[in-house]
């Protein structure tokens, strides 16, 4: 029998869930757990229709598991047009307040639901699909653990489905990036810690000498990941039947653990995760050497240690005790230049290959993400610092410094990584079409530009106009009146979203095609224009 | 693993490590890299001794410079009480009639009641305070209750059928739905809609005489002191055509406004009168 143990495992599980629907201390509860028993349900029966009765084969264990890889590229493409869709929605809900559809479609369900889908399910799937490819490659070792792999993969996807159903019920511990409720973080912890047995258990059997620089990033975000989840989860359910929980921390050390997490969850997901992939998929594109390999180990232990420590400058001219903002902004100071070490390995690493930009636009969309890379780390410190944070602080300069890392930097590098394995994996010559991947580029630069400079204006605007004091003293602007003055910024701002989605909606098409097996005919680029066919001369 | 090798292009040597064809190479870390790291490490502990920074046992270090967050906000904000001081003191003592004649103080008493407003008024009457359906516009001559100073302080103090303040500004116009039929209703807010142009006559003119001249006035102008509408300025709380006129005939709806004196204090409430007042319609 093919996964029969598990097969019953999951049917097991729906029926639990069922109970627990049954059961539930609460209506919220209830649904969920009916959403869960439903979507297990479905499991189990695609598990027992690809039940082969006959006795199972001896498995052939050789080369690398790139299966579950390919699930994680699709379901990174897929997950990414959601988040970026939700995205879009939300910038035209703040446009017009009509977009905001009662109860499970208001702004603030939706929000996090737009948040959980990039980071999460978007970059969390390209994080585990790549460093499964990454790791695999550079350790000469297939993974670690079989078919645990898989757990990850299914088990993951399993978490993404119950926290953004969650969100949009209204059940969340309303902590930013960490919105869902206990069980759904219990679930998480389980699947995290399978993913860091598989991840360590092939860095510990590979044939290499060393350990590759990206897969010190690839650890280190796992690693970090699951202290910082723990930690910041820590809380007691109100009944184990039921939705709501409260947080074991109170007041503002309940406020600096979330942002200690939250503050990290980028440094250790969206930086350190990401560098991985920049280190691997760098060098195999431009098919040049990594430009320092010392720079490579003093920046990582110094982005390492640096950043866990600056989480409180999301708490400057708050509750939290004067010198704790002081170290969190000074920290967040000297984690610049550890920041820049990788975007100078990034960048350095295309010497001797700069001439791709110009043919290969997986190279340029990759040299647009580590520059966006290394604006946002210089901006991130500009903005730890207290008196830039007093303007900046709650304002839209936030979203737009969020946003240009995000869309430029973690959306490019995610990107251009799967441009790069999907014909691999597939084994096709080339992608569907190289030139679309230069409309996806311009698109996306289109996109952020438009989006990241709107937000700049934007926040600066209403940071002024909060402060601003006529000559007697009075504030001189209501609440309302800087909402108001911002609502061509948002108009503008779901525009430069839009023009980002069509561009990922572009590579959607381009990578289903590439999978399909086709090519479409066309130029390459840089190549010499062909000379017109001669039917086409003027006549006599 | 590979050998040690020149990397062609760049002329430097890799570090002879390998995976799946990615070399290194072995440059030197970037001199400007390095020190500008320098730099920050030594900007940041200057800064820690210069700050509150490290904690210690049960309390933290304090800083060279004495800052403290909450001390800088509460000198900042007793500055700016103390560079009002002055006049408050003086809106305190003055009626609004006299805060009106006195330029330096009408001119304090307005920024202030501006930014009162846009806290606490604007929800109802709109940013430009010019009201919607049901909230009266406060840009116009038109008044309920008056428009001199005074008048204005004493609704913003008391509010308009506001229960708990025995001072509010109180007036109630009949239901006319069981007293007359629907055909004099009709007829009667084709009558009350025509008063702002041309008065119709006929039967809606007699009955306006016999049921709400006593009220409204012989050509609808109203009564300030019992805060009767004015029905011959064409602007409408209610709305301007006969059939929101026939409504509020039928059912009259009576808003209602907080008395704000208890909440913002005597002389907040004059700082606003005196911007109401300035906004174009004070008489």
């Amino acid at each position: 029998m093919t996964y029969g143990p598990q097969t019953i495992g999951v049917g097991l599980f729906a029926f639990l869930a069922l109970l627990g629907a049954a059961f539930a201390a609460d209506p919220l509860f209830a649904q969920h757990m009916g959403i869960l028993a439903i979507v297990l349900a479905i499991a189990t029966v695609v598990m027992l229709r690809r039940q082969f009765f006959a006795p199972a084969k001896t498995k052939v264990d050789t080369g690398y598991m790139d299966e579950v890889v390919r699930y994680g590229s699709i379901a990174t493409m897929a997950w990414g047009i959601v988040g970026l869709l939700v995205g879009v929605v939300v910038a035209l809900q703040l446009a017009w307040p009509a977009f905001n559809i009662e109860p499970w479609f208001t702004f603030g369900r939706m929000r996090p639901l737009h948040t959980s889908a990039v980071i999460f399910a978007f970059g969390g799937n390209a994080l585990i699909a790549t460093s499964f490819y990454v790791v695999q490659r550079t350790s000469r070792a297939r993974l670690f653990g079989g078919d645990l792999a898989w757990f990850v993969f299914w088990g993951y996807q399993l978490f993404i489905v119950m926290a953004a159903t969650g969100y949009l019920l209204g059940i969340t511990q309303s902590r930013e990036y960490a919105e869902p409720e206990w069980y759904v973080d219990l679930w998480l912890t389980v699947v995290w810690v399978a993913y860091l047995v598989v991840f360590l258990g092939t860095i510990l059997k590979r044939k290499e000498p060393h350990i590759y620089v990206a897969n010190w990033f690839y650890l280190a975000f796992i690693v970090t990941i699951a202290m910082l989840h723990v930690v910041n989860n820590l809380a007691i359910p109100v009944s184990f039947l039921g939705v709501k929980s409260y947080s074991a921390f109170a007041g503002v050390q309940d406020a600096l653990t979330q942002w200690w997490y939250g503050h990290n969850a980028v440094g250790f997901f969206l930086t350190a995760g990401f560098l991985g992939m920049m280190y691997y998929f760098v060098p195999k594109q431009a098919a040049r050497p990594i430009y320092s390999y010392r720079l490579s180990i003093i920046h990582f232990w110094a982005l390492i240690f640096l950043y866990i420590w600056a989480g409180p400058h999301h708490l400057h001219y708050t509750a939290l005790p004067d010198w704790a903002q002081t170290l969190g902004m000074v920290f967040s100071i000297m984690l610049w230049m550890p920041s820049w070490g990788g975007m100078i390995n990034g960048l350095m690493t295309l010497s001797g290959a700069w001439d791709k930009i110009r043919t290969d636009p997986i190279i340029r969309m990759m040299v647009a993400a580590i520059a966006f890379y290394g604006m946002s780390t210089f901006e991130g410190p500009v903005m730890s610092i207290k008196a830039v944070n007093s303007l900046s602080h709650y304002t839209d300069w936030t979203i737009g410094h969020v946003h240009s890392g995000a869309l430029g930097w973690v959306g490019l590098i995610s990107f251009a990584a799967i441009y790069h394995m999907v014909p691999k994996l597939w084994a096709r010559e080339r992608l569907y079409s190289v030139r679309m991947v230069t409309w996806h580029f311009w698109l996306a630069m289109l996109g952020i530009v438009v989006y990241a400079a709107v937000m700049w204006v934007s926040g600066i605007m209403q940071g002024l106009m909060w402060r601003e004091y006529d000559a007697q003293g009075f504030l001189v602007y209501s609440f309302a009146e800087t909402v108001q003055a911002m609502f061509p910024y948002y108009v503008m701002r779901a525009i430069g979203g839009a023009l980002y989605l069509a561009g990922a909606l572009i590579m959607a098409f381009n990578i289903t095609m590439t999978i399909l097996g086709h090519q479409r005919e066309e130029q390459p680029i840089g190549a010499p224009v062909a000379k017109a066919p001669s039917s086409l001369q003027p006549a006599e | 693993m590979s050998e040690k090798e020149i990397d062609d292009v760049t002329g430097v040597a890799t570090t002879g490590h390998e995976w799946d064809g990615i070399k290194e190479l072995n440059n030197p870390l970037p001199r400007w890299w390095v020190w500008t790291f320098y730099a920050t490490i030594v900007w940041a502990f200057a800064y820690t001794i210069a700050y509150p920074a490290w904690p210690l046992i049960s309390s933290a270090t304090g800083g060279m410079l004495g800052y403290s967050s909450r001390q800088d906000v509460r000198s900042a904000l007793d500055a700016a009480e103390a560079s009002k001081a002055d006049y408050v003191a003086a809106v305190e003592a003055a009626s609004v009639d006299d805060i009106l004649t006195d330029d330096a103080l009408r001119t304090f008493a307005t920024a202030a009641g501006a930014a009162a407003y846009k806290v606490n008024c604007v929800q109802c009457h709109g940013s430009g305070a010019t009201g919607s359906a049901g909230y009266p516009n406060l840009n116009d001559d038109s008044w309920l209750w008056g428009g001199k100073p005074e008048d204005i302080r004493l609704t913003i103090a008391h509010g308009i059928r506001f229960a708990s303040d025995d001072m509010t500004r109180l007036s109630e116009m009949p239901p006319f739905a069981d007293i007359l039929s629907e055909t004099e209703i009709g007829e009667l807010a084709g009558h009350v809609a025509s008063m702002s142009a041309t008065p119709s006559t006929g039967a809606g003119a007699d009955l306006y005489a016999t049921n709400c001249a006593a009220c409204h006035g012989d050509s609808g102008e109203g009564m300030v002191e019992l805060g009767v509408p004015n029905l011959a300025d064409a602007i409408w709380l209610y709305g301007a055509s006969e059939e929101e006129i026939a409504a509020q005939i039928r059912a009259p709806r009576h808003g209602v406004m907080p008395a704000w004196q208890d909440r913002l204090g005597e002389t907040t409430v004059k700082e606003l009168a005196v911007y109401v007042h300035s906004l174009g319609g004070g008489q």
